[in-house]
C-alpha cells in the first residue's frame, strides 16, 4: 500500500485531520468509559441477595390505637395464622427490614467485650421463627434458632439475656477468617453466640462500603406488627397478586381497624425494580449518549471525507487515468481513514485513561479494565470504514475523463 | 452589509442542504443535552430560600463519649435530645428550632384511616422557615412548654379531611389521641427540604406539624436518622445516648454567628467539665448553602450527566468546526472572485462568522425543542426530584446564548482560514 503517499496528502490538510482525530479521540474517552460507566450499573443491579425474591410478598400493616403489647403480639399471631392458611402460600413471618424497602437498623458489631474494641456496623434482620424459611435462606453450617430462643423487642434491646445469633457467611469470614464462625460469640445486644451461618444474606438497602454489602444477621425475636412486615412465600409466582389481595382482605376483616392499604404491599420483585429504577434510568441514559456520539462522529467522517473527494475530484480522475481501478480508489479512502482513526484511538487511549482518573477521584469508580480499550478502538475502526464508504464510492465513481477536462 | 451577507449565507446553506441540515442537527443534538442537563442543575443547586439562607444556621455537634470518639470523625448531623434542650434553654439565637420527622395514622370521618408524613418541632419553625399560614397560626412558645395537643395541617391535607375550608378549631384524631387544628399552610413547598434531608431530599412538605413537646408526650413514631452508641428502651429519653434531632438556629448579623460559634465552644467546654467526655469536641455552624453543600444535595449521577452532556456539546463543536471548514474552503473559488473584486479579508471574516450564526441559531431553535422534550423526559424520571424540574425563561434565553456563542466559536476558525484564501490561486485553479 502507498501509505507514505497518503500520509504526505494527509499533511496538506493538517486542521482538518487534526479536528477528526481530536474527535475520534474523544469519542473514544467517553463511550469507553460510559460503558464501563454502564457496566458498573449493571453489575450493582444484579447482586443477588440469597434470598427466593421470585417467591416473596410482602404487606405491611399499622395500627390505628395503641393496644397493649401482650394484645398487640397476640393479634399478630392471629395475622400470620390467617395469612399461613391462605391457599398457595407456603410460608409466612414477620421481619424488622424489607429488602430494597424504606428504611435499615445497624447495630455494632465487636468481637470482645469492651467498648474501646473495634467495632463494625452490621445490619440486623429481626423475625419470627419461620423468616429463614419464609426468605429462602440456605444454611452453609450450624442450625437454625430453636422455638424457646424467641424473645421480646425489649429484651433484644436490653441486651442481657445473650440472644443466639445467626450470621451471613460473609460476615462469618470477615470475623473469623479460617476457623469456624459456630460457637464464636460476638457482641451486638449484649453477648450474642454464633449458631448459624446462612450462605448468603445481605443488607436491604445499598449503605456504606460495597464489600459491607454482604454482612448481615439474624436474631430470633417476636416482633408486633407495627413494628415489623408480614412476608408471604408463595407457590406459584403467577399467583402472587391475587395473593396480595387476599392477604389484605383477609388482615382487614380479621382483628381492630387498622391501616391495611395496597400501598404497603408489594413483590418483592417489584421493590427491587423500584429500588434500582435510577440506575436503570442512568444506565439507558449513558447508552443514548454513546450511540449519539458516534452517530456524530460518523457525521463529520462523512461531512469532511466528502469534502475531501469533491476536492479531489481532478486528481482521481487522472489516477483513474493512468490505470488505478475502482478499487484503488475505494481502498485509498479506506486507507487514510484507518490512519487517522488510528491517530485518534491512539490519542483516545491516553483521554480514556485520564477521564478515567478523573472518574475514579470524583465518583468512587474502580480502573477501567483494559479489554474496554481494544473494543472500543475496533468499535471506532469499524466505525470509520463505514462511515467512509459512501464518500469512497462516490470517489470511485469518478470516470477518468475528468482528468482531460479543465475545471 | 450585514442584510447582503445574511443574504448570501442564506443562499450558500440552501446549495448545500445536506451539509447544512448535519450542522444544525449536530448544533442542537449538543445544544439540546446540554441545556438539558444544564436545567437540572439549576433547579436542583438553587437557593430554596434565598431571602434568608445566610441567616439560617444548622447547628452540629460531636459530643460522643471517649470510646465513641475518633479524631477526624466528621460531626454528626442531628443533637441528642439532651443538647438540643439545653441549647433550646439558652436561646441564643434570634429564632431557633429543634425538630424531627414523624409519622402518624390520622382516623378519617369516612373511616378509612390514612398515614401521613408529620414534622415535630418547635414554635420558631413558621417564622424562621418563612411558612405561609392560610388559615389560623402557628402555636406559640408558651404552647411548647405546656405541651398543648395542637396542630397545624397542609392545604393539601386540609382538602382531604375539610374539604379545603377552614378547618381551625376542628380535631384531628391520631389513634385514641387528639390534636386541636390551629393553623392551615398556604401554598409551602420546600425543596429541596434542605431543614431536614434524612426523609429524602425533594418532595412534598410534610402533611401535619406538631409541638415536639406534645410528639414526645404522646409517643408519637418518629422516622429519620437515629444513632445510639448505648443501649435502652426508649431512644427518645431526655438522657438516651442517640442523635435523632436537627437543630436550628436564626442569626442575622456576622457578629451574632461569632458570637453563637463561641457559644457553642464554651456549651461543648462546660460538658468536658462536666465529665461526659475528656476529647476537644467539634463543632459546626453552616448556613442553607453551606449544609445544602456538604450534604451533597445534588445527586452525583446529575453532575456526571452535565460533564457528560457538556463533553458532548464539546464534541458537536469540533464536528461543526470540521464541517465548516470543509463548507467554506470549498467555496474558494467564490471567495476568491470576490477578493479579486475588492472586498476585504474582514468582510470575507464576517460573512463567513454571518453563515455560522445563521447555523448556530437554527441549532438553538431545534435545540432548544430538543432540551424541551429531554426536559419532559427528566419529568418522567422515576427520581425524586423529577416534578421540580422545568425550563424558566432565563434558562431560554440561555440556549439561545449558549448556541449562537458556540456556533460563532466554532466558525472562528475556519472564517480565519476563508479569510486567508489567496485570490490568485484560487481564480487559477478554478
Amino acid at each position: 500500500m502507498h501509505f507514505r503517499h497518503i500520509l504526505h496528502a494527509l499533511g496538506r490538510h493538517r486542521i482538518a485531520v487534526g479536528l477528526l482525530v481530536l474527535e475520534i479521540a474523544f469519542s473514544c474517552a467517553v463511550v469507553c468509559n460510559a460503558l464501563f460507566l454502564i457496566g458498573a450499573r449493571l453489575e450493582r443491579m444484579q447482586r443477588p441477595t440469597g434470598v427466593d425474591e421470585a417467591h416473596l410478598v410482602e404487606v405491611g400493616v399499622r395500627s390505628v390505637m395503641r393496644g397493649s403489647p401482650e394484645a398487640v403480639m397476640a393479634q399478630t399471631r392471629t395475622d400470620l395464622a390467617a395469612l399461613r392458611a391462605l391457599p398457595g402460600v407456603s410460608d409466612t413471618a414477620i421481619v424488622n427490614q424489607t429488602l430494597f424497602g424504606h428504611s435499615m437498623s445497624f447495630s455494632g458489631v465487636r468481637l470482645r467485650d469492651d467498648t474501646k474494641a473495634p467495632s463494625i456496623p452490621v445490619t440486623q434482620y429481626l423475625g419470627s421463627e419461620s423468616l429463614g424459611r419464609t426468605l429462602g435462606l440456605k444454611l452453609s453450617a450450624g442450625r437454625w434458632f430453636k422455638p424457646d430462643e424467641f424473645v421480646s423487642d425489649a429484651k433484644l434491646e436490653n441486651g442481657s439475656s445473650g440472644v443466639p445469633v445467626i450470621i451471613s457467611r460473609a460476615l462469618a469470614d470477615h470475623l473469623f477468617p479460617g476457623r469456624s464462625a459456630v460457637g464464636q460469640t460476638i457482641y451486638a445486644f449484649g453477648a450474642n453466640r454464633v449458631v448459624g451461618v446462612v450462605k448468603r444474606l445481605v443488607q436491604p438497602l445499598d449503605y456504606g462500603p460495597p464489600g459491607n454489602y454482604g454482612y448481615a444477621m439474624m436474631f430470633p425475636v417476636d416482633m408486633p406488627y407495627p413494628n415489623g412486615t408480614y412476608l408471604l412465600r408463595v407457590k406459584d409466582t403467577a399467583q402472587r397478586q391475587a395473593i396480595i389481595g387476599e392477604a389484605l382482605h383477609a388482615l382487614k376483616t380479621d382483628g381492630p381497624l387498622r391501616l391495611v392499604s395496597s400501598k404497603y404491599a408489594t413483590t418483592l420483585e417489584a421493590a427491587r425494580d423500584k429500588y434500582y429504577r435510577n440506575d436503570r434510568a442512568m444506565a439507558w441514559l449513558l447508552v443514548g449518549v454513546c450511540l449519539l456520539l458516534l452517530v456524530v462522529t460518523a457525521v463529520g467522517i462523512v461531512g469532511l471525507t466528502s469534502f475531501w473527494v469533491a476536492q479531489r475530484r481532478r486528481q482521481i480522475g487522472i489516477r483513474r487515468a493512468i490505470g488505478a481501478t475502482r478499487a484503488d480508489i475505494l481502498a485509498y479512502f479506506h486507507v487514510e481513514n484507518f490512519l487517522i482513526a488510528t491517530g485518534g484511538i491512539v490519542l483516545g487511549m491516553g483521554l480514556t485513561y485520564g477521564l478515567n482518573l478523573l472518574l475514579m477521584l470524583h465518583y468512587e469508580l474502580g480502573r477501567l479494565p483494559l479489554y474496554y480499550l481494544p473494543v472500543g478502538a475496533v468499535a471506532l475502526w469499524l466505525l470509520g470504514q463505514l462511515a467512509v464508504l459512501g464518500p469512497a464510492l462516490r470517489a470511485s465513481n469518478v470516470p477518468p475523463v475528468v482528468a482531460t477536462r479543465s475545471a | 452589509m450585514l442584510a447582503y451577507y445574511f443574504n448570501l449565507a442564506l443562499r450558500s446553506l440552501k446549495r448545500n442542504k445536506v451539509l447544512t441540515a448535519l450542522m444544525v442537527l449536530t448544533i442542537a443534538l449538543g445544544i439540546g443535552t446540554s441545556m438539558t442537563t444544564l436545567t437540572v442543575m439549576h433547579v436542583l443547586s438553587g437557593d430554596p430560600i434565598p431571602q434568608k439562607s445566610a441567616q439560617l444556621f444548622r447547628v452540629r455537634m460531636n459530643v460522643f463519649p471517649d470510646a465513641n470518639f475518633k479524631p477526624g470523625d466528621k460531626v454528626p448531623d442531628n443533637l441528642t435530645r439532651r443538647d438540643a434542650t439545653a441549647l433550646m434553654g439558652d436561646a441564643r439565637g434570634d429564632r431557633q428550632a429543634m425538630m424531627s420527622a414523624g409519622s402518624m395514622v390520622v382516623s378519617t370521618a369516612q373511616g378509612d384511616p390514612l398515614s401521613v408524613e408529620a414534622r415535630y418541632t418547635s414554635a420558631d419553625f413558621f417564622p424562621m422557615f418563612d411558612v405561609p399560614l392560610r388559615y389560623g397560626h402557628g402555636w406559640s412558645r408558651a404552647d411548647d412548654t405546656a405541651r398543648e395537643r395542637v396542630a397545624v395541617i397542609s392545604a393539601a391535607l386540609n382538602e382531604q379531611l375539610f374539604g379545603g375550608r377552614d378547618s381551625v378549631g376542628k380535631t384531628l384524631n391520631v389513634g385514641d389521641q387528639s390534636l386541636r387544628v390551629i393553623g392551615v399552610l398556604g401554598d409551602w413547598n420546600m425543596n429541596p427540604r434542605f431543614y431536614d434531608l434524612s426523609n429524602g431530599k425533594f418532595g412534598d412538605s410534610e402533611q401535619v406539624f406538631v409541638p415536639i413537646t406534645t410528639a414526645l408526650d404522646l409517643h408519637l413514631p418518629t422516622s429519620g436518622n437515629t444513632n445510639c452508641w448505648g443501649s435502652g428502651a426508649d431512644v427518645h429519653a431526655m438522657n438516651a445516648p442517640c442523635l435523632w434531632l436537627q437543630y436550628w438556629v436564626e442569626l442575622d448579623t456576622p457578629s451574632k454567628v461569632a458570637a453563637y460559634r463561641q457559644y457553642l465552644h464554651n456549651y461543648i467546654a462546660q460538658q468536658q467539665q462536666a465529665g461526659r467526655f475528656t476529647h476537644r469536641g467539634q463543632v459546626s455552624l453552616q448556613d442553607v448553602m453551606q449544609w445544602l453543600d456538604a450534604k451533597g444535595v445534588v445527586p452525583s449521577d446529575v453532575r456526571l450527566q452535565m460533564w457528560l452532556a457538556l463533553g458532548f456539546l464539546g464534541i458537536c463543536l469540533l464536528n461543526t468546526v470540521g464541517l465548516l471548514l470543509a463548507k467554506f474552503l470549498r467555496r474558494s473559488g467564490e471567495l476568491g472572485v470576490r477578493r479579486a473584486l475588492g472586498a476585504s479579508r474582514k468582510a470575507i471574516f464576517m460573512q463567513c462568522l454571518v453563515e455560522a450564526g445563521i447555523v448556530g441559531l437554527a441549532g438553538g431553535v431545534v435545540g432548544l425543542a430538543l432540551a424541551g422534550l429531554g426536559v419532559l423526559l427528566v419529568r418522567h424520571q422515576p427520581t425524586d426530584y423529577a416534578a421540580f424540574i422545568h425550563m424558566d425563561l432565563g434558562m431560554l434565553l440561555t440556549t439561545f446564548v449558549l448556541a449562537l456563542l458556540s456556533s460563532l466559536l466554532a466558525g472562528l476558525l475556519p472564517a480565519w482560514k476563508a479569510m486567508h484564501v489567496a485570490p490568485a490561486a484560487a481564480l487559477k485553479s478554478n
